[in-house]
Order: structure tokens, then sequence, then C-alpha cells
């Protein structure tokens, strides 16, 4: 085996690029996964079956296939139908979706952990449905599902390389891009390797704080 | 879609199953082997398991993939065939998620029957076997379920090293027929009935394992709560 530093120093500009579009991609990504899976969640609780019953089908259809493949999916379909968006934004959405899945579960454990006496009260109070939930519900249940909404960007931040397959330049394709041009392979997937565990896990420490200072 | 390739399909499916199959025993091995590894009372024994365990989960299954198809060929000359290379990234990654799992069901187990095993002069391996293992196995149930369907997610990521499982084969298929709506329809269905039957099966199996401890399974809506393994410490629920 053969280590050359200096082709660690020619990846490092491309890895850098890299970087940031991975950061990029993960911070839209989860804004989506949080926004999208609370109207999920809000809406599995409402009172009509003919809601919950196809939000609940199509939120386990997507949870349960292939991230990879609903790329494939969005990026391929979706242009036939007439909507042509660019890689990145494809990319974004799709992995917002698939996460959106897994954070509604999230939130729905945090709604369902709110103690009944906080909806009685805000019955007693009369309070209007929209403010029982903005005012009372939903700054209880947010407090406590925070650590495991970090838990999904983390897990989140793994599934990124998976966007290289839609010509998405994140660390991954920046990899892939210059290995085939130096023919170096054992030097970027080292060093993106690496990259990731030393962002994931001082990540996952810190979720392991956030958990013990808010959730009691 | 006409019968040949339809034939590329099945074949997809069954080096899918194959895939899921092998990758599956090999991280359930591992799990098992480094999870009690992390319930050692040497400290350098739970130290190096530890180890394994956040190195594998903190990386990414396709980089995982990219390292064992090509670096590993080059810098320690060994060439695997493809499968048993998807099999060795994806079984090394997702056994490390199911380290966690095995870890926090033998700390649930509660510590007097430990004691008991001690008291009775069982020696450390008896006492796993007879005692511990019994015991949280059937718990542990329900998280390898979920670290299932996500096994059974990962396998599709091979295809971007050209081996010829499902999803590739939807990729042929576009190619062939220059229109994409169908067969990835079809292919995210066969997924979905491939996680499904899954889910029955491991359901099953612990129905018969947590009667065999005397103990009732989870309700239906608990043990679909969270589908994916935590990327922190295990135990506890999520509020």
């Amino acid at each position: 085996m053969r280590w050359d530093w200096n082709a660690v120093r020619e990846f490092m500009p491309y890895f850098w690029d890299g970087l940031r579009v991975t950061l990029q991609i993960l911070a839209l990504g989860s804004l989506i996964s949080f926004a999208l899976g609370l109207v999920w969640a809000l809406l599995m609780r409402s009172p009509t079956r003919w809601v919950r019953w196809p939000v609940g089908v199509v939120t386990e259809f997507v949870r349960d296939t292939p991230l990879l493949v609903q790329l494939f999916f969005l990026f391929y379909v979706l242009p036939e139908w007439g909507l042509t968006f660019s890689a990145s934004a494809t990319g974004v959405f799709a992995i917002g979706l698939h996460y959106s899945t897994y954070t509604m579960q999230v939130y729905r454990a945090g709604i369902e952990a709110v103690p009944v006496g906080q909806w009685e009260a805000a019955t007693a109070l009369n309070l209007p449905v929209r403010r029982t939930w903005t005012a009372v519900i939903l700054p209880q249940a947010v407090r406590r599902v925070v650590p495991a909404l970090g838990n999904y960007v983390i897990a989140m931040l793994k599934d990124t390389p998976v966007l290289m397959v839609i010509t998405v330049l994140e660390m991954l394709g920046q990899a892939r891009l210059f290995s085939q041009q130096h023919y170096r392979f054992t030097e970027p997937l080292t060093v993106i390797g690496v990259a990731f565990v030393l962002v994931s896990y001082p990540a996952s420490l810190l979720i392991r704080t956030l958990e013990r200072r808010l959730v009691r | 879609m006409t019968s040949g390739l339809w034939e590329l399909v099945l074949k997809g499916i069954w080096t899918t199953v194959q895939l899921l199959v092998l990758s599956a025993l090999l991280a359930a091995f591992v799990s098992f082997a480094v999870g009690i590894a992390r319930t050692h009372r040497l400290w350098i024994v739970r130290f190096l398991a530890g180890c394994y365990t956040e190195v594998f989960r903190g990386t990414s299954a396709l980089v995982m993939i990219f390292w064992v198809f090509f670096v590993l060929p080059v810098a320690f000359g060994w060439q695997l065939v493809p499968l048993w290379a998807g099999t060795l990234a994806l079984g090394l990654t997702y056994g490390a998620y199911g380290t966690e799992i095995v870890r926090g069901a033998l700390n649930s187990v509660d510590p007097a029957q430990r004691e008991g095993g001690v008291a009775l002069s069982f020696t450390p391996w008896q006492r796993m076997r007879l005692i511990l293992l019994p015991q949280a196995v059937p718990e542990m149930i329900p998280p390898f379920s979920n670290l299932l369907i996500e096994l059974l997610k990962g396998t599709a990521l091979v295809s971007v090293m050209g081996m010829g499982d499902l999803t590739f084969s939807a990729n042929l298929v576009r190619l062939a027929l220059q229109q994409s709506a169908q067969i990835y329809t079809y292919i995210l269905l066969i997924y979905f009935v491939i996680a499904f039957a899954l889910t029955r099966l491991m359901r099953g199996l612990e129905k018969r394992l947590k009667a065999g401890v005397g103990r009732a399974p989870e309700r239906e809506v608990s043990a679909r709560e969270l589908k994916r393994p935590r990327t922190t410490g295990v135990g506890g629920r999520v509020a």
C-alpha cells in the first residue's frame, strides 16, 4: 500500500467544495424534513380516517423503500411529466421527503408525550384549536423531540453521498471525480470516510448532551 | 414491458435477496460479537469494540462500499467478488448499528439476574448463554426488524458499483424502454413488498421468542414507533 500525501493535498480544494455542498444539502434537507414531518404528524391526528389512512400508507411506503430508487424516480420521471428541476434541488427534495417520514414519527411521539392535563387546561380556558396547538402543545412537544430530530440530521448526513448518483457534486461525488481524473482512489475515499466520522461523532456527542439537558 | 425485461428484473430480485440474506447474517454475527464485547469487564475490550462501532456507524454506507470496491484491492490486494464485497461493506456498516441494539438489550436485563448467575457460580460464558441472552434476545427483535428494513434499503446502494441488483435492473429497463415512470413504480412496489414480508416475519419471530420467556409481544403501534436505529446511545424512548 502506498499512501501519497501529495494526492491528499491536491484533493483538499475539491474536498472543501464537496463539504460545502454536503452541508448545504444537509441544511436544506433538514428544513424540509422538519416542516413536512410536522405536516404529516398533524395530518395523522385529523379526525377523519379519509385523511389519516392515505397519509399513513404513503409515508410508510416512502419510509420502506430505498432513497436511491426514490431519487431515480424523481430525477427521471418528473422531467417526463414536464417538471424540470436541477439535480441538487431534486436531491434536496428527495432527501427531505424521505426523512420527513421519520421525523413524523418523532413529532408524533413528542405530541403524545404532552400530558393530557395540558389539553384539558386548553379546553377549560376555551382556547381556539389553533392557539391550543401553537401556544400550548407544540412548544412542549418540540422541546422534547429536538435530540431525536438531531439524530435524524446525522442519519441524513450519512445519506447525502447517495445524491452523487444524480450528478450532485457533494463529498463523494468530488472524490469520485478526483479519482477518475488522477487515478488515485485510496486517498480521496479515505479522506472523506474520515471526514464523515469526524463530523458525525462529535455531532452525536452534542446530541447526547442535548438529550440530557432538554429531556427530563 | 417484454418478458425478457421481466427476466432481468427477476434476476435483480434474486441478487438483492442473496445480498440481503448474506449481509444480514454477517451483520447479526458482528452485532452479537461486538455487542457482547462492549459489555466485557476489561476496559480495553470495551474500548476497542466501541471504536469499531463509532467508526463504522460514523461513516456513510455508500462511502464504505466505495472503499471496499476501490481501496481494498489497491491497498491490500484483496480483489473480492462483487457479491462478497457488497456483503462485507453492508454487513460491517449495519452490524455496527446492531452492536448498540445488543448492548442496550443486554444492559436492560435486570442486574439481579446476573447476580443470581454469579451466586450459582456460573462461568461468564454460561451466564451469557443461559441467563442473559435468552432474556435479552426477544427484546432485540423489534429494533433488529427496523435495522433489517434499513439494510434492505441499503442493498440498493450496490447498484452504484454496477452490481446487477433490483435497482440496477430498473436502470437497464429504463435505458431499454426510454421511459421511467412505469419501471420505477414497479421497483418501488417490489421493495415495499419485500419490506412488508420481512416485518411480518420478524413479528412472528418476536411472538415465538417472547412466548419462550413468558412475555407478550409489543403492541403494534409501539413496535412501529421508530424505524431507524438511533445514532446516539440506545435506551429510553424518544420523548
